[in-house]
């Protein structure tokens, strides 16, 4: 009986098409690989330097370690010259219960051991893969004329006060206004689209010796090889705090809906004027 | 119709599945050949759609004086301790002599002198390492390209071996000495030198004297150091491990322009 009660409070809608559902999820597994196996060949040499070079002595990040007076190893991160001790998580981790010199620890690398040399195939595999992903879904966005859902009106420009107050007591849009992008998600994923992965992906470009000989204003464009690596590096981590906000809002929203409609494509929706079961 | 429960039950178990089966499945996955020969394929895509835009004309940057890293790190082995090395570099490799051999019209072998004797190009470029760091640095040495066409390359030669003095490791059939290899149109290249001067001054030990490749389009590893021997080859499989250097039989990819 509560089962028919609420069949008829709640619309069944159609919310994600088919392209956008498998290109999602290829992402997933891209990004992932991609975050996992970049740290792996940031461990190779786990320091970040701006312009052309690196100037040794001046890393803008360096996740180093030194031997302590006991014979232990010790991890020590530097950013612009302050140094703090990150002992257990970056510089110096434990590999096989051994205090171990390591940039980031093994639990978040891919391989999990130290191997640049399959770190390298892992990333530039899935590089490839992320690209021709992204290339389908964004051709599918501007066929099917979605774009222009992604595209904030007017009125929720002028309303983007309220949505972001809305959003930090973890009310959502519901009814018909959850049928479509509010205007938080429109901005964040134009930002993304736009500017944050064409960045990070032209960084990487930026960062091979062959493509520098050809298109060398992307060297200026970065102000060099080790400020497009920098860049890059600083990109894939906006891309991780937009993915752990993102999977935040997915679980307090309505995980279990949200996720159905990202699988099945069905998203249900409670009708306007009708309060919560 | 499906239980909801069920359904609820699934979706989480397939998430969390999934993503703890990424977590731990990986690294074995990736010892089955299967799955790095799939893996290893994006090797092939790389260098076929950068080989659409890098015509052999295209020249790597190259920098002012004012650029030229104050520090320029040595990297791989930074002193040959073999015997034959030593002994050579103890008369400043004034008995050391290029062989250059293989599918070629006329064999020859060149001294240091010999070699400094034929035109040369200086180019001041970047040197990336596969690690990630840069340096600049000055480099003097002759176009390979001159030597090749000295020697004369038979048509069926399609790669350009070196074969260098230093020992890697100790392997079961005896010792595995660094070596490297392009293709003849990466040969050819314009920047292709082999220097023997490294910021106006002899070649130093740790970068590679008496002779190293300078291939400015790649990363460090393709540049061999303490080169003894050239060889123009057809093939590379029958060379040690197979795949055409040291690095590359260590898991490394050939085409090194990425």
């Amino acid at each position: 009986m509560s089962d028919r009660m609420m069949a008829s409070r709640k619309v069944r809608t159609r919310r994600h098409g088919i392209v956008v559902r498998i290109t999602h999820w290829v992402n997933v597994l891209c990004m992932t690989v991609l975050l996992m196996s970049g740290l792996q060949i940031f461990n190779a040499h786990p320091a970040l330097y701006w312009g052309t070079q690196s100037n040794f002595d001046h890393p803008i990040l360096r996740l180093g370690s030194e031997e302590t007076p006991d014979g232990s190893v010790k991890g020590v991160t530097t950013i612009a010259g302050h140094s703090a001790d990150s002992t257990g998580v970056l510089g110096a981790s434990k590999v096989n219960g051994e205090m171990t010199a390591r940039g980031f620890p093994s639990w978040i690398t891919l391989p999990s051991y130290q191997d640049l040399a399959d770190g390298r195939r892992w990333h530039f595999f899935f590089a490839w893969l992320f690209v021709l992903n992204g290339a389908v879904y964004l051709l599918s966005l501007i066929v099917s004329g979605h774009w222009r859902g992604m595209i904030p009106s007017g009125a929720q420009l002028r309303h983007i006060g309220g949505s972001i107050r809305d959003h930090m007591r973890l009310r959502f849009p519901k009814g018909e206004e959850a049928r479509t992008y509010n205007v938080l998600q429109r901005l964040t994923y134009l930002v993304l689209i736009l500017v944050v992965i064409p960045v990070l992906v032209l960084g990487g470009l930026t960062m091979s010796p062959g493509l520098d000989s050809v298109f060398s204003g992307l060297l200026d464009l970065f102000g060099g090889r080790q400020s497009a690596r920098t860049v890059h590096f600083l990109m894939a981590f906006a891309l991780l705090l937009f993915t752990l906000v993102h999977v935040v809002m997915v679980l307090l929203s309505g995980f279990l809906n949200n996720m159905r409609s990202m699988i099945t494509g069905t998203y249900v929706i409670e009708e306007e004027g009708r309060s919560d079961g | 119709m499906a239980d909801p429960m069920n359904r609820r039950g699934f979706l989480t178990r397939a998430s969390l599945l999934s993503s703890s089966l990424l977590l731990s499945g990986c690294d074995p996955l990736v010892q089955q050949s299967w799955f790095r020969n799939i893996l290893y394929g994006a090797e092939n895509v790389t260098r076929s759609v950068q080989g659409l835009f890098l015509s052999d004309a295209r020249l790597a940057p190259e920098y002012s004086e004012a650029d030229i890293s104050p520090k320029f790190r040595a990297n791989g082995t930074i002193r040959p301790d073999d015997d034959d090395y030593t002994a050579l570099a103890a008369d400043d490799f004034s008995n050391w002599k290029l062989e250059v051999g293989g599918l070629v019209e006329r064999p020859a072998s060149y001294s240091l002198a010999d070699l400094r004797g034929m035109p040369s190009r200086t180019q001041i470029t970047r040197h990336d390492c596969v690690e990630g760091w840069s340096c600049i640095g000055k480099w003097k040495g002759v176009p390979l390209a001159h030597v090749l066409d000295l020697v004369g390359l038979k048509p069926q030669a399609r790669f350009i071996v070196f074969y260098c003095a230093d020992t890697m490791e100790q392997t079961l059939d005896g010792e595995a000495k660094y070596y490297e290899s392009v293709a003849i149109a990466d040969a050819r290249h314009p920047q292709t030198i082999l220097a023997y001067e490294m910021n106006d001054q002899v070649l130093p030990i740790p970068h590679g004297a008496p002779l190293r490749l300078r291939l400015e389009r790649q990363l460090g590893y393709k540049m061999a150091k303490y080169i003894m021997k050239i060889e123009a080859v057809e093939s590379l499989k029958e060379i040690n491990g197979g795949n055409g250097g040291y690095w590359e039989d260590n898991g490394y990819e050939w085409y090194a322009g990425i």
